[in-house]
């Protein structure tokens, strides 16, 4: 009776928010959809690596910036199509993932999260000093028509909501996948234990470097997704050390190594800070960080479970899949 | 022939000599008992044999496989399975979910692979606690279930650290019970124990270690009576009390 009941509720959900851009037809409530849809998407990403394999890494910007710069500048100087830049972008990012993540998975629990962001200041100083990608005054993306082809919309902020969506979906999907096999089991013995997790045959630094990939690539994506839809990029807009955090801390209140706590911590911090933005303008900007840091200190003291956490035991469930 | 083999392992930390010029050898269905004070090295040599550690010197062969350099998962897939002194079982995951994860070295498809756990589950008795968290259990539990995750592995070489160690006096039959049954399947045995009694009633042989050096070895009836042995770990009053087995 559960299952036909989590469907309907499922396709109700999907069912909303796919009518949602035809009820509001506003732009700052779609605009607020994609930001959510786009940190979701994020922080589930960032969460394959932190949530299930216990591998807290605050470089993921560096993915981000990686997707948005590699489609910009082969657009820019090759005119290449943005669809082909996404996924030269993805694949950049997982290769930077592959070389970022050999020497860096020796290291342990914070010393991990330290080299990731030193990777990540290291790699926005070099943008700010590399002139060929615009340095720091970044680039503005060359305004073409309407089209799908293009990936550019300017009359409706519709087609960006359907396509972020798309991503969104996607991203759940393989988690959902990776939760219920083989890989999924791997990362999560990884999280708890690695050395036990060996004993077991598992190939841990194997392991942990695909989990980086399949983050880096969903983030490289998101990156190139959000170069279109702003059509201006730079180090401070796709680089910060404060997107790496943001998309941690969004995992970390909504629930980590859980496949809805990340969607869950977007949905409810993100129009916080797009509402915060509005009410007090530029000033606005800290106050938002003012709530995330209460948030985050109430979610690390009554549950550290993050808010997923409250559901699954209200259903009195232990939250593993069982696929 | 002997199953495993090991040679002249040294191991240093440091200036701390934890292994040195260890050798013996194992042979195929064999339970030998690795005893010695705290401190001597059993379960730094553990550590040697699975690829925990590497070691300075010496060679180790299991089924002519050489083992020094390869890592620990790949010890394990040559079909050496172990348990940990300091128990490390995955503790957000549920008993079924802990052994899961090392059935699925053989066996992809979840769902197989949760059956095979089960079974294995059943057969030390844990069954029952199946979607219980392993941060939920007891001691003996706890040794249950690292004993059900290695043996999910399929190994032919079964190291146990300290079987009854930190657990009741009641459960200490049970745990001696699942090593018979182990045996009776045919596997081959390494068990580091402190509590003697155990260690004299299942072993068919016994290395001692002391300071990192083999100080006996050989039927457990003979290695009582080691003079070395009864003044580094056993004890006078031991060996008065030791009936003949």
């Amino acid at each position: 009776m559960r299952s036909p009941l989590k469907l309907a509720a499922g396709l109700l959900a999907l069912g909303a928010l796919l009518a949602f851009p035809l009820v509001f037809t506003l732009p700052f409530p779609r605009h607020v959809m994609i930001m959510i849809f786009l940190y979701a998407m994020l922080a589930q990403a960032w969460n394959i690596l932190a949530g299930y394999c216990g591998q807290i890494s605050l470089g993921h910007a560096v993915f981000f910036g990686a997707g948005a710069y590699t489609s910009t500048v082969l657009q820019m100087i090759w005119g290449l199509n943005q669809w082909v830049g996404l996924l030269a972008g993805v694949v950049l990012a997982v290769a930077l993932s592959q070389v970022i993540g050999y020497p860096c998975f020796r290291l342990r629990g914070h010393y991990f999260a330290i080299a990731t962001i030193a990777i990540g200041e290291i790699v926005q100083t070099l943008a700010i000093n590399w002139d060929f990608i615009g340095g720091a005054r970044g680039l503005t993306l060359p305004f073409q028509k309407d089209s799908l082809s293009a990936f550019q919309f300017h009359t409706s902020k519709y087609p960006y909501y359907y396509s972020v969506l798309g991503l969104l979906t996607l991203c759940l999907l393989v988690s959902w996948r990776i939760e219920r096999t083989r890989l999924g089991y791997y990362l999560r013995a990884i999280r708890e234990d690695s050395e036990a997790a060996a004993s077991v045959g598992i190939p841990v630094a194997r392991y942990k470097l695909i989990a980086m990939a399949v983050s880096a690539a969903f983030v490289a994506a998101g990156g190139t997704f959000y170069a279109q839809y702003v059509l201006y990029l730079d180090p401070d807009s796709v680089l910060p050390l404060s997107l790496s955090i943001l998309v941690c801390v969004l995992g970390v209140v909504g629930g980590t190594g859980t496949l809805w706590g990340p969607l869950v911590g977007a949905a409810l911090l993100i129009p916080l800070s797009e509402f915060t933005r509005i009410q007090f303008g530029g000033t606005g900007r800290a106050a938002d960080l003012v709530i995330y840091g209460a948030l985050l200190t109430g979610v690390a003291v009554f549950q550290p479970a993050g808010l997923v956490g409250i559901f699954t035991r209200w259903r009195g469930a232990d939250g593993a899949p069982q696929g | 022939m002997a199953l495993r083999r090991v040679e002249g392992i040294t191991k240093r930390f440091g200036g701390l000599v934890a292994n040195y010029r260890i050798s013996f050898a194992v042979r195929p269905g064999e339970i030998v008992g690795l005893i010695g004070p705290n401190g001597a090295g059993k379960s730094t040599l553990f550590d040697v044999i699975t690829g925990h550690y590497r070691p300075e010197a010496g060679d180790i062969t299991f089924e002519n496989h050489p083992l020094v350099g390869r890592r620990p998962d790949q010890v394990s897939r040559l079909g050496i399975g172990r348990t940990f002194q300091k128990l490390r079982p995955f503790h957000a995951m549920t008993v079924l979910e802990n052994v899961t994860v090392a059935a699925m070295q053989h066996e992809v498809n979840p769902t197989a692979a949760r059956r095979e756990a089960l079974r294995y589950l059943e057969f030390v008795e844990l069954a029952d606690k199946r979607d219980s968290f392993a941060r939920h259990l007891s001691t003996g539990q706890r040794k249950r279930l690292e004993l059900a995750r290695a043996m999910a592995t399929r190994p032919r070489l079964l190291l146990l650290d300290e079987v009854t160690g930190g657990v009741d006096q009641r459960t200490i039959p049970t745990l001696v019970q699942l090593i018979g049954r182990l045996r009776e399947q045919g596997l081959t045995l390494v068990v580091i124990e402190h509590n003697m009694r155990v260690i004299m009633s299942i072993a068919d042989r016994i290395v001692a270690l002391h300071l990192g050096e083999v100080i006996a070895d050989g039927p457990p009836s003979e290695v009582v009576k080691d003079r070395r042995l009864i003044e580094a770990y056993l004890g006078e009053a031991f060996t008065r009390a030791s009936p003949e087995r």
